[in-house]
C-alpha cells in the first residue's frame, strides 16, 4: 500500500479491511430481517452507507469511487423511490393505495408478512444511497476548492 | 425510572458544554454524547428500533460534522447585540414553557398505553400484516404514508444538497 498515499495510515487501512465486510453484512442482516427483529430499512441503510463512508474515510475518494460510483447511488435512489411506489401502486389492482396484497405467510419465517420486506429493501436502498450522496457532496466535494491543495 | 433521570441529567449537561464550549471538535463531540444518551434512553424505554436508527444515524452525522467544520473554525459573536438576542431567547423559552405546562396538564400518565389505535396494533398486527416486529407492521403497513413522506423527505434533501454543492455546470 505504498503507492496508495491517500487516506490515513497503514493500521486504520488493515482494520478497516478486516471490518467493512462485516458492517456491510451486518447492514444487509437488519434490512432482511427488519420484519422479524428490530431494525428495518432504515436503521440498515444507515449501515451500509456507513460501510461505505468507512471506506472513504480510511482509503480515499480513489478507491471507493471505483466501487461505488456517483451516477450508481442516484440511480439507487431513484430505484429505491420507484420500487416503494410501485409497491403501493400495485396495491390498488386489488384494493387500495397501500395493500400488502401479498401472502402472509407464517410469522417468525424469513419470507413471511407479505410486502414488507420489499417495501423495506426500497427503503433500505434509498436511505443508503440518499446518506452516502450527502456525504459525499457535503464533506469530499467542498474541501479542496474551499483549502486549495491540502 | 431513576436511570432514565440520570441519563436526562448527563444529556443536558452534555448539551450544555456543548453550546459553551469554544473549541468546535470538542463541541461536536459533546453534541455525540448528548445523541448516545438519547440512544440509550431509548433502550430503556423499550424502543430498540429507534435505539438502532439512533446510535447510527448519530455516528453518521457525527463523521459529517467532524470532516464538515474541522478546517474551519468559526468564532462565536458573543459581542454585539448580545442583550437582545437573551431578551428574546428568554421571551420564547417563557411562551414555549407556558405552552407546553398547558399541554402535558392533558396528557395521560407516563408509560400508560391507554390509546384505542395502539390497542388494535398489539392485538391484531400480527394476524393481519404477518410481521412479527410490530414497528415494521406499523410503519410499513397500517402507516404507510408516513414512511412515503419520509423516503420524499430524504429525496428533496439529497437534491437540495447536489443542487446547492454541485460542480457540474458551475464555472470555476
Amino acid at each position: 500500500m505504498a503507492k496508495n498515499q491517500e487516506g490515513m495510515t497503514l493500521i486504520v487501512k488493515t482494520i478497516t479491511r478486516l471490518t467493512v465486510g462485516l458492517i456491510l453484512l451486518f447492514g444487509i442482516y437488519i434490512v432482511t430481517h427488519g420484519h422479524i427483529s428490530p431494525g428495518g430499512g432504515f436503521a440498515g441503510g444507515a449501515i451500509i452507507a456507513l460501510s461505505f463512508i468507512h471506506i472513504m474515510l480510511a482509503f480515499g475518494k480513489e478507491v471507493t469511487f471505483k466501487k461505488m460510483n456517483q451516477s450508481v447511488m442516484s440511480f439507487f435512489e431513484s430505484v429505491g423511490a420507484i420500487m416503494f411506489i410501485t409497491f403501493a401502486i400495485l396495491g390498488i389492482g386489488s384494493g387500495y393505495f397501500f395493500l400488502n396484497f401479498m401472502l402472509k405467510g407464517k410469522p417468525f419465517k424469513l419470507f413471511s408478512s407479505g410486502l414488507i420486506p420489499l417495501y423495506n429493501l426500497a427503503i433500505c436502498l434509498k436511505v443508503g444511497a440518499g446518506l452516502f450522496i450527502i456525504f459525499v457532496i457535503l464533506v469530499l466535494l467542498k474541501t479542496p476548492k474551499k483549502g486549495g491543495e491540502k | 425510572m431513576l436511570e432514565l433521570q440520570l441519563l436526562l441529567i448527563f444529556m443536558i449537561i452534555g448539551a450544555i458544554i456543548a453550546v459553551k464550549e469554544k473549541d468546535l471538535l470538542s463541541s461536536v463531540i459533546a453534541v455525540g454524547t448528548v445523541g448516545l444518551g438519547l440512544s440509550l434512553v431509548f433502550l430503556i424505554l423499550k424502543a430498540p428500533d429507534l435505539a438502532i436508527v439512533q446510535l447510527v444515524v448519530e455516528i453518521l452525522v457525527i463523521i459529517i460534522l467532524i470532516r464538515a467544520t474541522i478546517r474551519r473554525d468559526l468564532p462565536f459573536s458573543t459581542s454585539g447585540r448580545w442583550f437582545f438576542n437573551t431578551l428574546v431567547t428568554f421571551v420564547f423559552i417563557g411562551v414555549f414553557l407556558v405552552f407546553i405546562y398547558l399541554y402535558i396538564k392533558d396528557l395521560p400518565q407516563f408509560g400508560q398505553p391507554i390509546m384505542k389505535i395502539a390497542q388494535r396494533f398489539i392485538a391484531e398486527g400480527l394476524r393481519e400484516t404477518g410481521a412479527t416486529n410490530l414497528v415494521s407492521s406499523v410503519i410499513l403497513d397500517y402507516r404507510a404514508y408516513d414512511t412515503l413522506g419520509e423516503a420524499t423527505i430524504l429525496f428533496t434533501a439529497v437534491m437540495g444538497v447536489l443542487a446547492v454543492m454541485r460542480k457540474v455546470g458551475r464555472k470555476k
